[in-house]
């Protein structure tokens, strides 16, 4: 097991009071597995992604605890100087919008070759033969001009292909993609995908995709966790998911995707909004929303159900554990 | 072999078109600055300052028509003639040749003590605005402090801690103006470090030094520049007035501000003593002022693209 999270729980301290954007939540990536972390805005993915990391600011209004145990050592308990020794190394990280997540002032060869000269301690010429080796694997034409382009001389996808570079040029074991396609147009989207998995095929890393978008899941993930409120909801194998949700939220959402077939007037959406996560209801956070609420979910919060292959976090399938098991 | 040829033979092309690609942006700086009159004009007159002060550095009295420091009692007051371009003053001394002088002592003065306190502002700055906290909380309070006096008094009042002279002016002058240079500085660090690329840079794995000098620094070069610049014409500007105050530059050293004090009990009857010496502060901060305006046009990506 590559990746290995225990109870994580990121907490930030406002001025309203405490804020658990990610409320212990497990789950685990395999080598060279796609595992995909689903959820609307406000669920707590990418700040799952971000406290993994161990980006978030370092404040005394910030506190993550649980365990992210990589590779059997628990990232939490590293100091910032060996972060900073593991991060472009062995983890790595591309961001959701590729306009800006490169530095304007410098030449994309130079940011591709920071991260070689610094972890591989590699000269400049090598580090320069390397940024076009990794260009040249991102699939960007004629790599040898391209290198001393500025980031403004490159479309959208250029950039994010440049991003990938940059995040994969000390080939590392575990690859977090926080929505890397959400700012790009659809055909781009669809090439950014299959780059990554050819990627993954060719270095074997994993990849941690962080989206709100299923059909980006159903492309690319081998296992699918859903987030609703900071928690996990549902985990599962990706055919699964699709073939046979479980939760009410994953059923939601899967209703909510337009279908090509069907001509209906209006989109399905789940009723309600997320709630405040200063002010979560008692019991399940989703029983607001819920068509299937129980008595019980209004004052009992529901456990992870495990359901041989998959878990689900709704009280619907608690005799079906009993009967199972 | 025949790889190694072709590679070095790449490296040269890449090479070329980096230095060239330079020289084109130079090149459009350059047409920016231009097109833009009164900054053209700035620029000029900036240039100029230079080159007599370089030169005069250079030849000292060889290139002055007179000797700035010794004077002809016989020829005091005299007003400006052909034989004495700006005139005398009151110890016959010649008013051009001083003037002259002079440039180079405003341009050293301006010139270092933006230099320190830019650099030391930019280190506070910078530090302030990354790392924020009490730290931050600290040190722009300080810069509070000494902003909340006007910069010449405390420029004054550190004058008589230090004592007189060129040296202390420009100490005086550098630790009054850090502030400007640390909120400006922080100002820009506060709204580049939240970007995306500088997350990108930190989850590669550089630590807070490098992303600080390496990211984050050079994205707000410009309006560092731009504001370095117009300093320049303030402290020029400052020195003069510690000079005409008698706490700068001390006689018979021809600073500007300095001939200002001296010759102004004679105002009434040769007015030109301090005309000229005033005319020269005048032009070269005006000359810096409209430069470091146009700067700040050409540096501006919106006008750039």
């Amino acid at each position: 097991m590559l990746l290995d999270i225990k109870n994580l729980k990121t907490e930030f301290k406002t001025k309203k009071g405490i804020v658990a954007a990610v409320n212990g939540v497990d789950f685990s990536v395999d080598k060279g597995e796609v595992v995909a972390i689903v959820g609307e805005s406000g669920s707590g993915k990418s700040v799952t992604s971000l406290s993994l990391m161990r980006l978030l600011a370092k404040t005394d209004k910030t506190k993550v605890t649980g365990e992210a145990l990589f590779k059997g050592e628990n990232l939490l308990d590293k100091s910032e100087k060996e972060m900073q020794k593991m991060r472009g190394k062995q983890l790595s990280m591309i961001f959701q919008e590729p306009m800006t997540s490169l530095n304007p002032v410098f030449t994309i060869g130079r940011q591709i070759s920071e991260a070689v000269i610094k972890h591989d301690g590699a000269t400049k010429k090598a580090a320069r033969e390397r940024s076009i080796e990794m260009l040249r694997l991102v699939g960007i034409p004629s790599p040898e001009t391209r290198i001393d382009n500025y980031p403004h001389q490159l479309s959208g996808g250029m950039r994010q292909r440049v991003m990938i570079a940059m995040a994969l040029s000390c080939s590392p074991e575990l690859l977090i993609a926080d929505e890397p396609t959400t700012a790009l147009d659809v055909t781009i989207q669809a090439q950014i995908l299959e780059l990554m998995l050819e990627l993954k095929e060719k270095l074997g890393t994993a990849i941690l995709l962080i989206t709100h978008d299923l059909g980006v899941v159903a492309e690319v993930a081998d296992k699918v966790v859903v987030m609703y409120c900071g928690k996990v909801v549902e985990k599962a194998a990706v055919l699964d998911i699709f073939r046979d949700p479980k939760h009410p939220y994953t059923i939601g959402l899967l209703n909510s995707i337009p279908k090509i077939d069907e001509n209906e007037e209006r989109l399905f959406i789940i009723p309600g909004t997320v709630p405040n996560p200063l002010n979560l209801p008692s019991g399940c956070a989703f029983r607001d929303r819920c068509p299937n609420c129980l008595e019980k979910c209004k004052t009992c919060e529901p456990p992870l159900i495990n359901l041989g292959e998959r878990e689900v976090r709704c009280f619907l399938y608690e005799k079906e554990n009993e009967a199972n098991g | 072999m025949n790889t190694n040829k072709l590679t070095s033979k790449e490296e040269q092309k890449t090479s070329m078109s980096k230095s060239k690609k330079l020289m084109l942006r130079f090149k459009n700086f350059i047409g920016l600055i231009i097109s833009n009159k009164a900054a053209f004009v700035g620029l000029i007159i900036v240039m100029l300052i230079v080159i007599v002060a370089i030169l005069n550095s250079i030849f000292g009295k060889l290139m002055l028509p007179y000797d700035p420091f010794t004077g002809d009692l016989s020829k005091s007051l005299q007003s400006p003639s052909s034989a004495h371009f700006f005139g005398t003053d009151e110890q016959g001394r010649d008013i051009f040749s001083r003037v002259i002088d002079g440039t180079k002592i405003s341009l050293r003065v301006g010139v270092i003590s933006v230099a320190i306190a830019l650099s030391l502002g930019t280190v506070v700055g910078s530090v302030c605005g990354y790392f924020g906290g009490k730290l931050d909380m600290f040190l722009m309070r300080i810069m509070d402090i000494v902003l909340a006096f006007p910069s010449l008094l405390l420029a004054i009042a550190f004058m008589s801690a230090l004592g007189k002279g060129l040296d202390k002016a420009v100490i005086a002058i550098s630790i009054v103006t850090i502030p400007e240079y640390a909120r400006i500085v922080r100002g820009c660090v506060l709204s580049v470090r939240e970007s995306e690329y500088v997350q990108a840079a930190k989850a590669i794995g550089n630590n807070e030094f490098a992303i600080i000098f390496k990211h984050v620094l050079p994205n707000i070069l410009s309006p560092i520049i731009v504001r370095a610049t117009l300093g320049v014409s303030g402290a020029i500007l400052d020195a003069a007035a510690l000079g005409f105050l008698g706490l700068g530059v001390q006689p018979p050293l021809a600073e500007w501000g300095t001939m200002l004090g001296a010759g102004r009990s004679y105002f009434f009857n040769a007015p030109y003593i301090i005309l000229f010496p005033g005319l020269a502060i005048t032009i070269t901060v005006l000359a810096f002022n409209l430069f470091g305006d146009g700067l700040r046009d050409a540096l501006d990506p919106k006008l750039n693209a």
